[in-house]
């Protein structure tokens, strides 16, 4: 029997194993049933809601209705781990109703029998990631193995969608639906600030998506921790509510302390431990860390062990920890969609409420937990609209196409562009994607020889199939920053201990001391590619850079910021903080939601400027960069600024008497220009979309490990073309990813436009309040120049002379020719 | 133009910026690794189509060098061609450009592992070839005389100030130099890797290319 709309009745083995646990289908759950045979169809539910139950019971609805030898339903989840789980949690019930289903998960770590044999008889149902997915329509008999799926179940589909990941999924989807042109298609999601939004994105177009909400449940029991000291005037990590925290600690059954960055979480770890008396049995836990380390960590916390566990997004999404019961927020949350899903973390039973708490690590950020607490009781979450699809992963989407096999260039058009974020992709634009999957697309045609994929029998096709397995081994959206893995220096090889940044590794040189993994050990060496380290428990450890992102305020948060400062007073902030604003406004002035204010004033023998521009930590960045920039040429001599998520400061010999030139929208934009040519950013982008678009090879770890001289590297290439072929696609997908991305320019561009026009210039005859704690910032940005050269050959000079080598014979003079 | 002089067995010589050297005495200019025609066969071997441009940036800053030196003697010190095949299929204007390049002057192919044969263009071939008793080679040898070689590509790291900075460079001790590779696409070898390591005597230098080439101890 098909079902057809209206109130769905489940089959009486699965309603009676529902009685049999005394469980009752959630109405939400009821819903996702009526409309199964709905073409598109995403839940929107908090966490705890039984999201995944709700995804599958039409699927094992239809499998007890209809038997059958067949691939029924996909599931594609964000994380390996979160199928591993499912397929646990779905087997006890599938063996308990007494259905005779195949549950199989396939992964990066299926082994490669396991892998071949599922694609020759696939299991009923086959839990698997995006990645994992590309690779298997890579292949050419995917037809043979999709052929008949019915349906589609993307879970954590809002983290799906807020990557490359999301782009390389529902273009992989486009393919499904072509090959089962029946498939209907499940989104899970969290809750998010736009539904419509995933709607679209997962939609096969021009078809649309029906949404079905959940009950969102009771609002969460949130607050401010409060503390007997009050924070610090700038900086993070929260170290100062560390007696809070603990007791806070002690009073629930389990916390997650979540951190904005690893490094915030290893300095916080630590200090907890030399504080913990009672000796509370507490973890850590984030992405740099070892996998045996996460691994122990989680299995202590599903066995109810730890009290606590200091975490980062690695614990963002997922995985049922069971009994926590309180989540502390340490630093401001940044963005309120993330702070309401990880509140979400607390208490896993549906309709009770999350508790959780916010530590603000400084004085600023008491504001910006208030906003973000007032957010959360208006249900106001914050996000930006999804940009169109990246057109590095449609080139790599095409070449995993050829893989599979010669395609019509009009049909693959007219199935890509049925993906949301392709909706409205041009055909010029998949054209020039094509093209350059095809010879490289470059102003000078060079490789008419050795196209990669060829027009024959009016088809594309690879001129060499060997290629197949190239573009296969580079299929995937996740670029890895180049890491060193941390072993304890011992005889049988060593504990992995986690992965620094090769960079930082780098700057080491044996006797520093770093925190990992919550100790102190000391660097001895490089061995093989890995940083080898004892333990070292006494010492104050020099900090560990490690990767991880500084997430930037959201424009929604840094609005309601505003609002708060122009409240007339602020009897809902502590005292302390409500004098700090009340002696801004009676020095300087407090920033304006559609005014630009700009302080000027004397600090230490220099020049200051402050500019609040409320555009985030990346944006303010770039503004930093830019505006020292146009300084510069005005004689200004700028020499240095440090940025954070709410302003700018720059330091430099002459004061700045007129910004109106600074802020113009054109000069914004030539500066960027000019600087972004030599930019590491740029270079990063670069690097990352040429990996994507299948311009240069990924790099597996055992090639980087044998250190030949045979690769280069990509900087290289994007100085070539910068010089040669400045109008090529690789450089134009560089641009824009670059935009959104870390230089954020959208949001200066935003703020010129908005505040721009009306720019209070302050000169003021000292700092002033809102403006002191920037004098505390890390992350101060010397402007350069030829300040490279001159580093070196500072650097250069004392290492002749440590060596001794200077005494041998002088140090020669340098020498301008003309021969 | 910043060069830096330096002295290698008894013999004033000098760094340019881009990795090419100069011996004023003789007027010779060596250059060493130009992997001309590098994408061309990436391409045909493994159908990855890199920009196709290094060719004319190697020969651009070849170019260069040899205006900045005017020397009478070009001395191309192996792997001059990413490979003989490479070499046979360079474009018609690269062909034109080198024969300009070449035109006027003594010039030297020495053979390398990427390009052991003899190429179709002029000058002389030689496996190896000594002025004063320095010999010019591919490959450094475990012989004890004077030698100047290229093949390995050698770069240096350096930390600065909490970032590390890492440029190709010159090696050089008591009895060899190693040159950095002058063609567009090449990698490097760190000097701190076994090979280099090995090779060189623990008195090595490095001199770091760049707008102002400078010396350090060779970093292990």
């Amino acid at each position: 029997m098909r079902y057809v709309r209206g109130m769905q009745t489940l089959p009486s083995p699965i309603s009676d194993w529902f009685s049999s646990k005394n469980w009752t289908v959630h109405p939400h759950q009821q819903a996702m049933l009526d409309q199964s045979d709905q073409a598109s169809l995403l839940l929107i539910a908090p966490t705890g809601g039984g999201k995944t139950m709700a995804g599958f019971l039409p699927t094992l609805a239809d499998l007890h209705e209809i038997p059958r030898a067949r691939l029924h339903t996909l599931y594609i989840s964000p994380l390996k781990a979160l199928a591993t789980d499912i397929k646990r949690n779905l087997r006890t019930p599938v063996d308990e109703i007494g259905m005779d289903v195949r549950i199989e998960d396939r992964t990066g770590d299926t082994s490669y029998t396991q892998r071949r044999r599922q694609r020759a008889d696939p299991p009923h149902i086959l839990l698997t990631t995006p990645e994992s997915l590309a690779l298997l329509l890579s292949y050419e008999d995917a037809p043979r193995m999709f052929d008949g799926l019915q349906r589609v179940i993307i879970d954590e589909i809002h983290a799906l969608a807020e990557s490359k990941r999301g782009d390389q999924l529902m273009l992989a989807l486009s393919r499904l639906q072509s090959i089962a042109p029946d498939l209907r298609r499940v989104g899970l999601s969290a809750t998010v600030e736009d539904p419509d939004g995933i709607a679209r994105f997962m939609a096969c177009h021009p078809q649309e998506t029906t949404i079905i909400h959940a009950d969102p449940g009771p609002d969460p029991d949130i607050a401010m921790l409060e503390t007997d000291i009050p924070p610090p005037w700038s900086g993070g990590g929260g170290k100062y509510a560390i007696p809070a925290v603990l007791d806070q600690v002690r009073r629930h059954n389990t916390t997650l302390i979540f951190h904005n960055t690893r490094a915030q979480a290893e300095i916080f770890f630590h200090h907890l431990w030399l504080a913990n008396e009672d000796q509370l049995p507490i973890g850590i836990h984030h992405g740099s860390l070892a996998r045996e380390q996460r691994l122990r960590v989680e299995q202590a916390m599903v066995d109810g062990s730890l009290k606590a566990i200091v975490c980062t997004g690695s614990l963002d999404l997922g995985i049922d920890w069971g009994d926590v019961d309180l989540v502390i927020q340490v630093g401001a949350p940044k963005n309120v969609k993330r702070l309401v899903q990880r509140i979400g973390r607390a208490n896993h039973q549906y309709n009770a409420p999350s508790k959780a708490l916010l530590v603000p690590a400084n004085r600023f950020e008491i504001v910006e937990c208030k906003a973000a607490l007032d957010a959360v009781y208006a249900h106001d979450l914050d996000g930006d609209p999804r940009p169109p699809g990246p057109r590095d992963v449609l080139c790599q989407h095409i070449l995993a196409c050829a893989a599979a096999g010669p395609f019509d260039a009009e049909t693959l058009y007219g199935e890509v562009t049925t993906a949301g974020p392709y909706a409205d992709l041009s055909p010029e634009a998949f054209e020039k994607c094509l093209n350059f999957c095809a010879t490289g697309g470059y102003a000078l045609r060079a490789y008419d020889r050795y196209q990669r994929l060829v027009f024959r029998d009016e088809q594309w096709t690879l001129r060499d199939p060997r290629a197949a397995a190239q573009i296969r081994m580079n299929l995937g959206t996740i670029i890895d920053t180049e890491t060193l893995k941390v072993r304890l220096k011992n005889r049988g090889g060593g504990t992995p201990l986690g992965e620094i940044e090769e960079g930082f590794a780098a700057t080491l040189t044996p006797g520093d001391t770093f925190l990992i993994g919550g100790q102190i050990v000391r660097y001895e060496g490089l061995k093989e590619m890995t940083v080898e380290v004892t333990r070292n428990p006494s010492d104050t450890p020099k900090i560990a850079t490690f990767m991880g992102t500084k997430f930037a305020t959201s424009t929604q948060l840094s609005d309601r910021i505003m609002e708060i400062f122009q409240q007339p007073s602020w009897p809902n902030l502590p005292e302390h903080t409500a004098s700090w604003l009340a002696l801004q406004r009676d020095r300087s002035k407090l920033p304006e939601p559609d005014r630009l204010l700009i302080e000027a004033f004397p600090h230490d023998g220099r020049a200051h400027t402050c500019v609040y521009g409320f555009a985030g930590r990346n944006a303010q960045q770039t503004l930093g960069l830019l505006l020292t920039q146009r300084m510069e040429q005005q004689g200004l001599d700028p020499l240095g600024f440090v940025a954070t998520d709410y302003a700018t400061l720059i330091w430099g010999l002459s004061p700045l008497t007129d910004p109106e030139p600074l802020f113009d929208p054109q000069n914004l934009r030539e500066g960027l220009e000019t600087w972004l040519a030599g930019n590491a950013v740029m270079k990063r982008t670069f690097r990352n979309s040429a990996i994507i678009g299948g311009l240069i090879d990924r790099m597996t770890v055992g090639k980087r490990k044998s250190g030949r001289q045979a690769t280069f590297s990509s900087d290289i290439l994007y100085d070539t073309l910068r010089k040669y072929d400045p109008d090529h696609l690789m450089l134009d997908i560089t641009r824009e990813e670059a935009m959104k991305g870390l230089v954020d320019f959208s949001r200066i561009e935003d703020m010129a436009r908005r505040r721009g026009g009306s720019i209070d210039l302050y000169t003021l005859d000292r700092v002033s309040p809102l403006a002191a704690p920037l004098f505390l910032e890390a992350g101060r940005v010397p402007v350069k120049g030829r300040a490279e050269e001159r580093l070196l050959e500072e650097a250069a000079q004392n290492l002749m002379e440590t060596a001794g080598l200077d005494q041998i014979e002088p140090a020669p003079k340098r020498w301008a020719v003309p021969f | 133009m910043n060069i830096l002089p330096f002295i290698f067995c008894g013999v004033p010589l000098s760094a340019l910026p881009t990795g090419a050297l100069f011996w004023q005495t003789h007027r010779i200019l060596v250059v060493s690794d130009l992997h001309l025609g590098k994408s061309e066969r990436i391409a045909r071997r493994s159908g990855q189509m890199l920009p196709p441009y290094e060719t004319t940036d190697t020969l651009g800053r070849l170019e260069d060098a040899i205006n900045a030196t005017d020397p009478t003697t070009v001395i191309c010190l192996g792997d001059s061609f990413d490979d003989l095949e490479a070499g046979r299929t360079l474009s018609e204007t690269h062909v034109a450009w080198v024969t300009r390049l070449m035109a006027g002057r003594r010039w030297i192919w020495i053979e390398g592992n990427h390009d052991p044969g003899p190429l179709e263009f002029g000058g002389t071939h030689l496996a190896s070839f000594t002025q004063d008793q320095i010999v010019f080679r591919h490959i450094a040898s475990e012989s004890s005389e004077p030698e100047i070689s290229g093949h390995y590509h050698p770069k240096a790291e350096i930390p600065l100030r909490g970032r590390l900075l890492s440029r190709p460079c010159f090696l050089f001790d008591e009895r060899k130099l190693i040159l950095p590779a002058f063609g567009t696409y090449t990698g490097g070898l760190r000097s701190s890797s076994p090979e280099l390591s090995g090779l060189m005597s623990v008195q090595a230098k490095a001199i770091l290319t760049g707008p102002s080439p400078c010396v350090v101890p060779m970093p292990r």
